[in-house]
This record gives structure tokens, sequence and C-alpha cells, in this order.
């Protein structure tokens, strides 16, 4: 099977899936709540990340909260944010965020370790002193040293190659995530040869 | 050959040289545009400063001789940061000037998020110093509004965490090395200051336009 008709087939699966749970919202004290297996349907059922889905665990929880507001507002707009985040959040008001994030954020992460190991030590150098010389800025100066983020700046370390790599690319094809992001500028010139590296140092991240 | 025929090889000519000169003012401004955009990755998409990993400075609004002196700094490791050695490293003598003049010309609203509780303390050091401590009052060089001059840097509107972070690591990270350095003349003053007194002030001047 190629990969393509693979990934298609993961899609159509969670589509079908986040249709099914999408009734388990229930509504508590005013609000509708949403229930963590709502969300590990496609994240995992230990949150560490599926397929296409990113994982959530140890992520840093105000990075989780803003980007469920941001798919509620339906201002993160990358293809698959659109095909599953729109809706999943739909009815997600700020405390279940809130909760959700929190939750997430005290799972211990496991590093996806899906990148290309030749390509390591390249990422490294791209991740701790960027290319001055080509405009590309040192990712540690926002995400720190172990890639371990702050604040609402995203945990990278250990996140899959697969998504890292999406990531960076929608950056550049004009893809939004919250307003006032550094990201678009940060990314845009980045080389697909530079990307294929950070994302696989990266996925190595413990 | 015509008179006619030489005139129009002068015009091609005059037309070559202009349109090169076009060309290459044109990917001169491309240059500087591009390394503003970098800088701005780090430093605020308006030059006002970011809340990264690290705090990163505000540059809007900046001395244009300081950030001059402080890349020269950076370059010659006498003033310590790994990254900025290596960003600094990559700038001509002409971009550093364009860029300088670039931020110098900024004036975004001061980032804020310094805590307010010492304000009024501060306000007292910047105007009056702390006479008992021998700590002159930072508005006698810095200007009483704080926007420096020539290679005293501005102070208005600076990131809390990163004005907090200078002064409390002045002599670990500035002035390294043996050259001269006019980095020297805030050492003692820093010394002087309490960690608390050094919160007071900086949220202070973080809150000057």
């Amino acid at each position: 099977m190629s990969i393509i008709t693979r990934s298609a087939c993961t899609a159509a699966l969670l589509m079908v899936l986040s249709a099914l749970t999408a009734p388990m919202a229930t509504a508590v004290a005013g609000e509708p709540t949403v229930s963590v297996q709502n969300c590990t349907w496609c994240h995992g059922t230990s949150a560490q990340g599926y397929a296409i889905a990113p994982r959530l665990a140890g992520q840093r929880p105000a990075y989780l909260e803003t980007q469920l507001k941001s798919f509620h507002e339906r201002f993160r707009d990358n293809p698959l944010s659109r095909q599953y985040m729109w809706s999943a959040t739909a009815v997600l008001g700020p405390q279940a965020a809130r909760d959700l994030a929190a939750y997430f954020a005290t799972i211990p992460p496991r590093p996806a370790n899906d990148g290309n190991r030749n390509l390591a030590a390249t990422g490294r150098t791209i991740y701790m002193e960027g290319i001055p010389d080509a405009n590309i800025a040192a990712c540690y100066a926002c995400h720190g040293p172990n890639a371990e983020g702050i604040r609402d700046i995203p945990r990278l370390g250990g996140l899959s190659r697969f998504y890292l790599k999406a990531r960076l690319e929608q950056w550049a094809q004009g893809y939004h995530s919250v307003p006032g992001s550094p990201m678009p500028l940060v990314a845009r010139p980045l080389a697909s040869a530079e990307i294929e590296a950070l994302a696989s140092y990266l996925s190595f991240i413990k | 050959m015509s008179s006619l025929g030489s005139c129009l090889t002068i015009r091609a000519a005059i037309l070559a040289v202009s349109l090169s000169a076009g060309l290459s003012a044109a990917s001169r401004a491309d240059e500087v545009q591009a390394k503003l955009d970098y800088c701005k990755t780090c430093h605020g998409l308006s030059g006002q400063g970011y809340r990264g990993y690290f705090p990163m400075p505000r540059l809007a609004g900046q001395q244009q001789e300081y950030l001059q002196s402080q890349l020269r700094a950076f370059v010659e490791r006498r003033r310590v940061n790994p990254i900025m050695a290596n960003v600094a490293h990559a700038l001509s003598p002409s971009m550093v000037a364009a860029l300088a003049s670039h931020f110098r010309h900024l004036d975004p609203r001061p980032i804020g998020g310094a805590p307010s509780r010492s304000l009024a303390a501060g306000k007292r050091i910047f105007d009056e110093g702390l006479p008992e401590a021998n700590v002159p009052a930072c508005s006698a060089c810095h200007g009483s509004d704080g926007r420096g001059q020539n290679e005293i840097p501005r102070l208005a509107g600076q990131l809390y965490e990163y004005t907090v972070g200078q002064l409390t690591g002045w002599s670990r990270v500035r002035g390294q090395g043996t050259s001269v350095d006019t980095s020297a003349v805030m050492a003692p003053t820093a010394h002087n200051m309490s960690r608390s007194q050094i919160e007071a002030v900086a949220a202070y001047v973080s809150t000057l336009p």
C-alpha cells in the first residue's frame, strides 16, 4: 500500500471517528465540556501523537490553550486544522480548553524518533545557531536549549518529523496559527533540506 | 561612422549604466529588507522586543551609535552572546548602518508586562539615584526621558526581563577581554544596585514611551 493511499485511509478513519465521538460533548454548568477521549481518539490513548495527529503529551499548557482557541475561532487554518480541529473545537469553551490543556501538559512526553539520523547533526546546528548568512534565525532563542518551549511558545523536542515538517512548510505557504506570531517570517527563508534536517533533529529530542 | 552613430552608442552606454545602477540599488534594498525581517523575527515585528525563551531586547528608537557599538562588541566577544556573535558576524558595516538607522526611527508602544508594584521606587532611582549606594541618577546619562544619546542606550520601553538580566549580569557579559569598552562605565553602578532596586528601575523604564 502506498504512503498516499495509507494516509488517505487514515484520514478517512479519523473522520469517521471524529464524527462518532462528537456527540460525547456534554453540557456542564452552562458550558459544554469535552471529554479527553474526544482528543485521544486521534492523538493516541496516551496523547503521544498518532499518524497525522501531533503529540499533546508534555506540551506547554498555554500553547495548547491558545491553539484550541485559535481552532475554535477558525484562525489556525492549515488543511488538517480545517478538516478536524475546527469541528472538534466548535463547542469548546475557554474553561474546557484550559482544563484539557492542563491535563495533556502533565503527561510525560516520549520522543517520536522518526527522523533521519544522518540529518540530526545539521538540524542541531540550524536549531542552535541559525544560518545568519541566509537570514535564518536560531530556534534556540525562543524555543529554548532543549526545545522545551516556554509559556505559549511550544515544545518542539520529540514531536514527529511528519508534523514538524508540515508545520514548517505551512508557515511559508501563508497559513495562520495565532495573530502576531513571528513564525511566518521565521520560516520563510528555510529551504526544504533545512526543514528536513530540523524536523529530523527535533524528533529525537527527549 | 556618423555622429548619430556615436551618439546612439553613448546613449546605450548611459542606459546600460543607469539600468545596472538601478538594479543593484533594488537588490540592495531587497537585501536590507530581508535582513530587517530577520532581525524582527526575534526582536519583534515592530522592533518592540519579544519574550522568547530569552528576552529579546527592544531595538525600536535605539541610538544608532549604541547598536553599532554592541554589534561590534558581539563580534569581538567583548559582549558574550553566542547567538548574536553569529548574527553580527554576518553583517557588513554598511548593512549595520542601514539596520541601525531603520530601528532608530521605529516608535511602537512599549511591550509592557512588567510588575507594577515598585514603579514609584523605580522612578525615584531613575531621577535621583541612590546616593548612599553610590548609584548616580540614570537620567543623568540616559536622559530624563530615558532615550539615551549616541553610545548611551535608550532605556525607554525596554523589556523588563532584559533590563533585569543585563544589570544583574553586567560584569559577566559585558566588557570581556582586554580592549577598551564603554561598558566599563556602567559596571560599578550595576554592581552597587540590589536585586530589588534593579527590578524597580527596570519596571519603571519599561513603561517610558
